[in-house]
């Protein structure tokens, strides 16, 4: 291995954070740089959309860890410095502050931005309109909650897992919500039936309006949004539009770097994608050993165990392990939290473990034959550490309650 | 070692139970962390490390 003193970190979220950390905590004494597009300190983003939105936290409860932490752990920390160019031949990162750094590994953590929908606007109009959010950064957070205030028609489009939360939120916050979802039911790939179900009641219980149809346009007049615009010719009237419709990942710095880039930064089981270059987090898109299929993850989990592990791997050496981690994600909906681990699709049948629907919580799994693929718990988080078991190994008769397992057994 | 957690940020992801079982665990009402060692000894302090640095939301820090 090449001698290991310059470590560049780019991307200051949670993943990039917790490479730098990490590398500290496992004994790497060399210079580290961690430097971020966004002038704040590394802050976490999925209370963005709930405590942040809502407005029970202040900006400042985002913040991962406290501001001194950097200088204690040797980090030069660099927000507010975004890369534009990586240069491999002279192996070294280019800021837009006009700064260079030389670096013996670098480590891209540069995450996604939100994909955007076309703008029709009266002609001659440019930049985006007054009323036109997304929801990636702190700021963006920020201004949409303004927004939100006043009760204003707000529509969103799209209805993953973000563009439910901001739904949610925005209802308890008065405004008047239509959510476009594509789907027969929000979630439900995600999710599974009987969560989705129970997540979609909580919406009509919140009065949020879900209408089926693709959202291919946001219409704007004199510079402020009036509508979204349907693929059916249909104009949902809005004062705030939220586009939530999926990510694309930050790699273009990355131009003629000879870093593999396609839909992400391509990067093996080990998050390696050339020697000396290795990806975490959102942008990285690597080869999954459990499915053998290649994509990105978006999940807070995954950024900062991905983290630990390439941290761990760069050390290595040639002692690197193969990074598998067990999908997870969790979403909060109202009063729901409901936890996910591995995959519902492609599952053909479901158990339900503990609890039941109607009590509005419960655990569940999801078999292909008689494989456990995924499991679901709803407003059982404690439970739920039982069928991240049942997964990893794909047996069921792990998951019983019982036959709980040594972490679930200790009863006060 | 000494350790304070954030019940307000925690999410109950349980990821710190799985990195070290004995010094955190999830409460039977909310499924949130609890601390069952403020303090834990040193051949812990590995594992304590690994789950400062997975928890999802930061809810774990480390005094040294």
């Amino acid at each position: 291995m090449t001698e290991l003193n310059e470590v560049v970190v780019v991307g200051a979220g949670a993943a990039g954070a917790t490479t730098a950390e990490s590398l500290r905590r496992q004994g790497y004494e060399g210079r580290l740089t961690l430097v971020g597009a966004e002038p704040h300190l590394p802050y976490d983003r999925p209370p963005l959309s709930k405590q942040i939105l809502t407005g029970r936290w202040e900006p400042d409860r985002v913040r991962l860890r406290a501001p001194e932490t950097y200088d204690r752990l040797g980090i030069d920390l660099r927000p507010g410095s975004a890369a534009t160019r990586l240069d491999r031949t002279g192996r070294a990162v280019e800021c837009a502050d006009g700064s260079r750094l030389h670096a013996d590994a670098v480590v891209v953590a540069t995450g996604v931005r939100p994909r955007r929908l076309p703008c029709t606007d009266d002609p001659g109009r440019l930049g985006a309109p007054d009323g036109l959010h997304v929801l990636r950064t702190l700021d963006d957070a920020l201004g949409l909650r303004e927004a939100l205030l006043g009760g204003p028609r707000l529509v969103v489009a799209g209805a993953g897992l973000l563009g439910t939360e901001v739904a949610v939120a925005a209802r308890t916050l008065g405004a008047d919500v239509t959510l476009v979802c594509p789907a027969p039911l929000p979630l439900l790939d995600l999710l599974g039936r009987q969560a989705a179900d129970l997540v979609s009641a909580t919406h009509r219980d919140l009065g949020l309006r879900v209408r089926r149809g693709r959202a291919t346009a946001v219409a704007a007049a004199r510079g402020t949004v009036t509508g979204v615009r349907l693929a059916d010719g249909t104009l949902l009237p809005a004062d705030v539009v939220l586009v939530a419709a999926g990510s694309l990942p930050n790699t273009e710095w990355l131009h003629g770097s000879g870093v593999p880039v396609e839909d992400g930064v391509v990067c093996d089981v080990l998050c390696a994608a050339e020697p000396g270059v290795w990806a975490a987090g959102d942008v990285a898109n690597r080869c999954d050993p459990r499915t053998r299929r290649r994509h990105r993850l978006e999940h807070r989990t995954h950024a900062t165990e991905q983290a630990v592990a390439v941290a761990r791997n760069i050390l290595a050496g040639t002692r690197a392990r193969p990074f598998t981690p067990l999908r997870s994600f969790w979403t909060d909906q109202h009063d729901l939290k409901v936890q996910v681990f591995g995959d519902i699709t492609g599952t053909d049948r479901c158990s339900i473990v503990e609890g039941s629907p109607a009590e509005r919580k419960f655990t569940a799994v999801y078999c292909a034959g008689d494989r456990v693929l995924g499991a679901v718990a709803v407003n059982m988080p404690r439970e739920a550490q039982r069928l991240r078991t049942a997964v990893e190994t794909g047996a069921l008769h792990t998951a019983g309650p019982s036959r709980p397992t040594t972490a679930g057994a200790s009863d006060a | 070692m000494k350790i304070i957690v954030d019940r307000e940020r925690c999410v109950g992801a349980g990821q710190c139970v799985l990195a070290a079982a004995g010094v955190f665990d999830q409460s039977r009402e909310d499924g949130l962390v609890e601390l069952l060692q403020a303090e834990p000894p040193q051949d812990r302090h590995a594992a304590v490390t690994e789950a400062e640095l997975i928890c999802p939301s930061g809810a774990i820090e480390i005094r040294s």
